[in-house]
C-alpha cells in the first residue's frame, strides 16, 4: 500500500512529534540545539577517555620511591692506580675509574683526533682531578656493559655491537652514537664522591 | 561464519538454542559443513597447528604462572623451583619454552605459505593483515616471556630491545624510562612484563577469531590460487580437513616431543642459566633463533636510529605486501620467474638468521681476509647481512612491485577441478598434473 504523499520537509516518521523534525535543516543551517548536545557529549566522553587515560599510562613511569633511591656516596681510597670498580647505581653499572698518567695522556693527546661525539678529555672529569673518569657504564648504543682493556682505543669495548671507547669513555668506532655518560657527581672530600 | 547456512537444528533443545545463541550453528558452519578448496595441500594444515600452539601456550603459562614470583630477587629461584621441586614442573615449563619454538616454526611456514601461493591479494588483504597483527603480538609476547627467567640473557636482552626505543629523536629517552619504570631495567621492569606476557596471548586469542572470520568470508586460497567456481570445487571441511591437519598435528607433535624429551635446551642460549647481572654483559648475547633475522637487519647498518627504522620496516613491509604486489596471478605456481626470486627471498631469510647468530666480524669463509669496504672486511658477516637486507626489502619494495607489471605468468586453469579432471580441451599447456581419476 503506497503512502500518502506528503509536502517536502514534513515528517514522515511518527506523528506525534509535532513541527520540523530538528535533524533536517540543509546544511549550512546554524547548529541547532541536538547538534549542540551531541557534540557537547561527544566532547565530553573524549575529554573523559582523555583524563582517564594519562593516569593509565603515567602509572608507569617511575614511582615516587624509585625517583628517591638517586644518589649514592663512594669512598676512593678502595680503587687502586690503574684500577676500576663498578658500582651500580640506579640500577646501572657505574664505572670509578683510577687512570694512569699513560692513560690521561692518550685522551688528551686525542681531543683532536676525529671523534664522533667531539669532547675533549678535560670537558670529562672534575678540574684537577684527571685521574678519575667517573662514568656510566652503560653503552650508549644499546645499553650493554662495555669491558675494560679490549678494543682498538685503549679504553672500553662493548662486546654486544662492538662500539670501541678510548680512555675518556669517548666513542671512537662502532655503532654507539655518543660517548658514555658522565653522571652529576662532586668530590666531598679528597676520598669521597657523591654521584646523583 | 557467512554465506548460506546448512544447520538444521535436529532436538527441540538445539531448536531452542538456535533462536536465542545460534552457538552450535556458528560452529558448524565454522569447522563442519565449511566449504574448503578440495586441492589444499600440506602446507595449508599450519593454521591449524597454530591454534593448538596457542592453546598449548596458554594452557602451560597458566600453569607456569601458578609457581612463578614476578620478583627480581625471586623469579630465577622460583623458575629452578619449577624446574626441580614443582611435581611435573619440568615438563610443563620445557613445553612453555619449546611450545614457543614451535609456534614460531609453524607461524614462519605459515606466512612463507601466504607469501608463495598469494594468499595476501584480494579479496584476503584484511585476513593478511590481522596475520601480521598476530605476528606482532606473538613477537611481543616472546619476547616478554624470555625476560621472566631473569637468567643474563633474559636482563641483557631486555636491556637492549628496550634501549631500541632509545634511538627515537627527541621522545627516545622518555619512552624507554616510561617502558622500564625506572632508570634501568629493574623490577619494576620485571613485573609489568609479567603481567603483560600474560594478557597479550588473550588478545592473541581475539585477533585469531577475527582471523578465522576474515578467512571465512572470501574462503580459503588453494594451491593454484584461482577462485573457486563451483561445489565440485570444494569439500565440507570436515571430516576432510579434519582428519588431514589432525594428521599434520600429530606429525608436528612427534617434532614438538623429540625437542620437549630429547634435547629440551637446544633451542636455548646457556647464558639465561645464569642469574642476571646488571654488572656484566655476556660476551655474545644473542636473541632466541626466531628473531635472528632481525637482529641481523638491526646490525647491518652502522647507524643507531637507522638500523632500528629497517628493523621495524621488515615488519612494516609486511602490512602494506597486498598493495606492492602488482601481478594479477596469485599463486607462484604460474609464475616462474617469481617463483625464482621467491626462493632466493627464503634464503635471503635464512641467511639472515644465520648472520645473526654469528659475531658481526666473523669471516664467511673461515681463514679469507679481504679488503675493508667502508667499516668491515668485505668477507664478514656484517657485510652478508648487508646484502640479504638489501634483497630482503628489494623482493618487496623493487621486485614484486615490477615483476607484476613484465613477468608473462603461465596460463592457469579455468577451476580448481580443471588440473585434476580430465578435460583434455581446457587442460592448459602448463598444468603438468595426470589426470586424477577418483576426482
Amino acid at each position: 500500500m503506497e503512502p500518502p504523499p506528503q509536502p517536502k520537509g514534513s515528517l514522515k516518521v511518527a506523528d506525534t512529534v509535532v513541527g520540523e523534525n530538528p535533524d533536517h535543516h540543509a546544511s549550512g543551517e546554524d547548529p541547532n540545539r541536538r547538534d549542540f548536545i551531541h557534540i557537547a557529549a561527544g566532547a565530553a566522553a573524549v575529554g573523559a577517555v582523555g583524563a582517564l587515560a594519562w593516569p593509565f599510562i603515567d602509572q608507569m613511569n617511575p614511582s615516587a620511591d624509585t625517583l628517591a633511591l638517586a644518589s649514592v656516596d663512594f669512598d676512593l681510597t678502595k680503587v687502586a692506580l690503574g684500577q676500576q670498580v663498578t658500582i651500580k647505581w640506579r640500577g646501572k653499572p657505574l664505572f670509578i675509574r683510577r687512570r694512569t698518567e699513560a692513560e690521561i695522556a692518550a685522551a688528551v693527546a686525542d681531543d683532536n683526533a676525529n671523534l664522533p661525539d667531539p669532547q675533549t678529555d678535560a670537558e670529562r672529569h672534575k678540574p684537577g682531578k684527571a685521574e678519575w673518569m667517573i662514568l656510566i657504564g652503560s653503552c650508549t648504543h644499546l645499553g650493554c656493559v662495555p669491558t675494560f682493556g679490549g678494543g682498538d682505543f685503549g679504553g672500553w669495548f662493548c662486546p654486544c655491537h662492538g662500539s670501541h671507547y678510548d680512555t675518556s669513555g669517548r666513542i671512537r668506532r662502532g655503532p654507539a652514537p655518543l660517548n658514555l655518560a658522565v653522571p652529576d657527581y662532586e668530590f666531598l672530600s679528597d676520598t669521597t664522591v657523591k654521584v646523583g | 561464519m557467512s554465506g548460506h547456512s546448512t544447520y538444521e537444528p535436529k532436538t527441540g533443545v538445539e531448536r531452542w538454542l538456535d533462536t536465542r545463541l545460534p552457538i552450535i550453528r556458528l560452529g558448524w558452519d565454522s569447522v563442519v559443513d565449511y566449504p574448503t578448496p578440495k586441492n589444499l595441500n600440506y602446507w595449508w594444515t599450519f593454521g591449524g597447528i597454530l591454534a593448538v600452539c596457542l592453546m598449548i601456550q596458554i594452557v602451560t603459562g597458566v600453569v607456569l604462572a601458578m609457581h612463578y614470583v614476578p620478583h627480581i630477587d625471586h623469579a630465577f629461584a622460583s623458575v629452578e623451583r619449577i624446574m626441580r621441586d614443582v611435581n611435573y614442573g619440568w615438563l610443563v615449563r620445557y613445553m612453555h619454552a619449546n611450545g614457543a619454538s614451535m609456534f614460531f616454526i609453524a607461524v614462519y611456514i605459515h606466512m612463507f605459505r601466504g607469501l608463495y601461493y598469494g594468499s595476501y591479494k584480494a579479496p584476503r588483504e584484511v585476513l593478511w593483515i590481522l596475520g601480521c597483527i598476530i605476528y606482532l603480538l606473538m613477537m611481543a609476547t616472546a619476547f616478554m616471556g624470555y625476560v621472566l627467567p631473569w637468567g643474563q640473557m633474559s636482563f641483557h636482552g631486555a636491556v637492549v630491545i628496550t634501549n631500541l626505543f632509545g634511538a627515537l629523536p627527541i621522545v627516545g629517552e622518555a619512552i624507554t624510562t616510561w617502558l622500564w619504570g625506572g632508570f634501568a631495567v629493574d623490577n619494576a621492569t620485571l613485573n609489568r612484563f609479567f603481567s603483560l606476557h600474560f594478557l597479550l596471548p588473550f588478545m592473541i586469542a581475539g585477533v585469531v577469531g577475527l582471523h578465522i572470520w576474515a578467512l571465512h568470508v572470501p574462503g580459503n586460497n588453494n594451491p593454484t590460487g584461482v577462485n573457486v567456481k563451483s561445489k565440485a570445487d570444494t569439500v565440507p571441511f570436515h571430516p576432510y580437513y579434519t582428519v588431514k591437519d589432525g594428521f599434520a598435528i600429530v606429525l608436528f607433535l612427534i617434532l614438538f616431543a623429540s625437542f620437549l624429551f630429547y634435547n629440551p635446551n637446544a633451542l636455548g642460549h646457556a647464558d639465561n642459566y645464569i642469574p642476571a647481572n646488571p654488572l656484566v654483559t655476556p660476551s655474545h648475547i644473542v636473541p632466541e633463533w626466531y628473531f635472528l633475522p632481525f637482529y641481523a637487519i638491526l646490525r647491518a647498518v652502522p647507524d643507531k636510529l637507522g638500523g632500528v627504522i629497517l628493523m621495524f620496516g621488515a615488519i612494516a613491509v609486511l602490512f602494506v605486501l597486498p598493495w606492492l604486489d602488482t601481478s594479477k596471478v596469485r599463486s607462484m605456481r604460474y609464475r616462474p620467474t617469481g617463483k625464482l626470486y621467491f626462493l632466493i627471498f627464503v634464503l635471503a631469510c635464512l641467511v639472515l638468521g644465520y648472520c645473526g647468530g654469528q659475531l658481526p666480524d666473523n669471516h664467511v669463509i673461515p681463514g679469507l681476509s679481504t679488503f675493508t669496504l667502508i667499516d668491515a672486511d668485505l668477507n664478514s658477516m656484517v657485510w652478508l647481512s648487508r646484502l640479504a637486507t638489501l634483497y630482503y626489502f628489494g623482493y618487496f619494495l623493487v621486485i614484486l612491485p615490477l615483476l607484476g607489471l613484465t613477468e608473462t605468468p603461465l596460463p592457469q586453469p579455468e577451476s580448481i577441478s580443471t588440473p585434476v579432471l580430465s578435460h583434455p580441451a581446457s587442460t592448459p599447456a602448463g598444468a603438468t598434473a595426470a589426470p586424477e581419476k577418483k576426482g
